[in-house]
């Protein structure tokens, strides 16, 4: 039966034709919209590339929205992985109370986007908010999170990489995977934790640490909901990104082509970092036998 | 999976528990910092990094949500069920046709296809939206929830069908062939063999697409126009924007009851959940 190819068909065809109405359909037409200018009201305007060589030539926005943007996935995508790999590291161990920690890790990820916390995240760091009642309490001068541009990117950063939860469980089923003959033949050789962990644990699953890697990049281009809530995008514009100046664009403003024309722009950098990532792999992904990503 | 947890080591246990005791602390004391601020007074919420209020006032609920629009929390509630039960269903089904076809069925283009599904999960979702608000303003869509639940009837949360395909994959097929000798047909098949094996992997779609969607902002905010059509996530960004003087320990005391319903159904569903998304290395 599974080799009726007509069958087959049947099955997959709601995912062929949501993939081409809903997906593939819009991805071709926001091109030829970013070609366009269209305000929603008068007709849509042929206009070549000029969109492109606005934003490139005369927006500064952009360029300031662009830099914001590159200096979020750079701190926050690392900075979230990486804390991901040390907690399942720690957490990697036989012991009692480990669901309990998994879970506990795990919520942020799963109520971070949500706006609630948004509202919390200005709370903590609201010029009263819990942060500086603390910083007072220890004695330190209290700062203006949300209100100075050198401080508010890394609200938002932090809330990116509070939720860290997604990527540890991922590391976590995969540092399970590591055989502990390994770990035993390096404490015989006088190999030390830290080295252990460098020597072996890190190699053994650059796989998902490359994995973990694009899938948070991806995201962190994608971020909204935080820059959105917690700062506006400000202040100063020191964390208007660009999902931000998009949305503006678009829908609020309603120059519709030259939203797409923008949201290319961030889809052709995700891309270019994507594929980078995916030719840096060679010398630094090493695959133990099987291909898979688990 | 077992082979490395079974490693001992000489560092104290009790040193790890501390480790990990004060990184959950510090993670989820603005958590529980939230749940208190919410009985404490405007003032005692910007004085006072304690836990525990003076007193025990349930006024900023009852006050958050009346709101000060003319509908309640109760009809954004509703609001935010309306758009997710369905969705979820037709996201289930959906989703478990395709996989099915993914894992199991031999058809022209499958690779193709497979491989345009696992692109388009890379794919930033913004560069979909201004076309997607154009099409849906032809249809008539707009200021309704189609634009929000539709598309996943088409199997278009790849991530999802992914997911499926993965846990399929590593089903042996010994049971489809018994029943096949049986004499069971696709469906037959598919509705007493395959669903029961994948239920593990159809609680975690279910419990991701709720809590997705229950927090989904931009989809909303872009395609809903009348405040009586708001779900919780527009309703909440709404109490913020709403007036200059913020009854801030309102817009508190509703954040809590907007993220119950989410971690109400994490708890239920925990373990499975857990693992489901461990197994298929999908994101959360």
């Amino acid at each position: 039966m599974y080799e009726n190819k007509r069958l087959g068909f049947m099955f997959v065809l709601p995912f062929l034709l949501g993939i081409l109405f809903f997906k593939l359909f819009p991805f071709v037409a926001s091109f030829a919209l970013s070609l366009t200018q269209y305000d929603l009201i008068d007709p849509p305007q042929w206009v070549g590339l000029e969109n492109y060589r606005d934003l490139a030539i005369n927006d500064p926005l952009f360029t300031q929205s662009l830099g914001v943007t590159l200096a979020f996935v750079f701190l926050a995508v690392p900075l979230r992985v990486g804390f991901a790999l040390l907690v399942a590291h720690v957490l990697n161990h036989k012991m009692r109370g480990i669901n309990f920690f998994r879970a506990a890790f795990y919520i942020p990820s799963i109520l971070g986007g949500s706006i609630a916390v948004a509202v919390l995240w200005r709370f903590i760091f609201a010029k009263h908010g819990l942060v500086n009642i603390i910083l007072i309490k220890l004695g330190i001068e209290p700062i203006a999170w949300l209100a100075d541009e050198h401080y508010s990117m890394l609200t938002i950063v932090l809330l990116f990489t509070w939720q860290f939860g997604s990527s540890m469980v991922i590391f976590l089923a995969a540092l399970q995977n590591v055989p502990a003959s390994l770990y035993e033949a390096a404490e015989c050789d006088g190999a030390s934790k830290l080295q252990q962990f460098w020597r072996i644990t890190v190699p053994l699953i650059t796989p998902v640490i490359f994995f973990n890697m694009i899938m948070q990049m991806v995201h962190g281009f994608q971020e909204f909901n935080g820059p959105y809530m917690i700062t506006e995008g400000g202040p100063l514009n020191s964390t208007y990104v660009l999902t931000l100046y998009i949305y503006d664009q678009s829908f609020k403003y309603f120059n519709l082509g030259y939203g797409a024309a923008l949201s290319w722009v961030l889809f052709a950098l995700v891309g270019a970092l994507a594929l980078i990532s995916f030719w840096s792999s060679r010398y630094w992904v090493f695959y133990a036998g099987e291909k898979d990503i688990k | 999976m077992s082979g490395a947890a079974m490693q001992t080591t000489e560092r104290p246990p009790l040193m790890r528990y501390l480790i990990l005791g004060c990184i959950a602390l510090i993670m989820l004391y603005p958590l529980i910092w939230l749940v208190g601020a919410s009985f404490k007074s405007n003032a005692e919420i910007f004085s006072s990094a304690g836990f525990w209020p003076n007193r025990l006032d349930f006024g900023a609920y009852a006050a958050g949500w009346k709101t000060s629009t003319e509908y309640t929390f109760a009809t954004y509630f509703l609001n935010s069920f309306l758009i997710t039960v369905p969705k979820i269903i037709v996201t289930v089904i959906s989703c478990v046709l395709v996989a099915y076809a993914f894992a199991r069925f031999e058809f022209w283009g499958k690779k193709l296809m497979f491989g345009v599904m696992v692109s388009t999960m890379m794919l930033p979702l913004i560069i979909l939206r201004m076309p997607q608000y154009l099409m849906f303003r032809e249809l008539g869509w707009l200021d309704t929830y189609l634009p929000l639940i539709v598309p996943s009837a088409f199997a278009t949360d790849t991530f999802f069908v992914f997911m499926l395909v993965q846990f399929l994959r590593a089903i042996p097929r010994d049971m489809e062939e018994a029943a096949l000798i049986d004499g069971c047909n696709a469906l037959q098949l598919l509705w007493h063999i395959i669903v029961p094996l994948l239920k593990p992997a159809i609680i975690s779609v279910i419990v991701f697409q709720f809590i997705w969607t229950m927090n989904d902002f931009m989809g909303p905010l872009i395609y809903l126009a009348s405040v009586e059509n708001y779900p919780v996530s527009l309703a909440l960004k709404m109490s913020i924007g709403a007036t200059e003087e913020v009854e801030w320990s309102n817009v508190i005391a509703i954040s809590v009851v907007a993220l119950l319903p989410s971690i109400a159904v994490f708890f239920a569903a925990q373990k499975h959940f857990i693992e489901g998304a461990t197994s298929s290395g999908v994101k959360g």
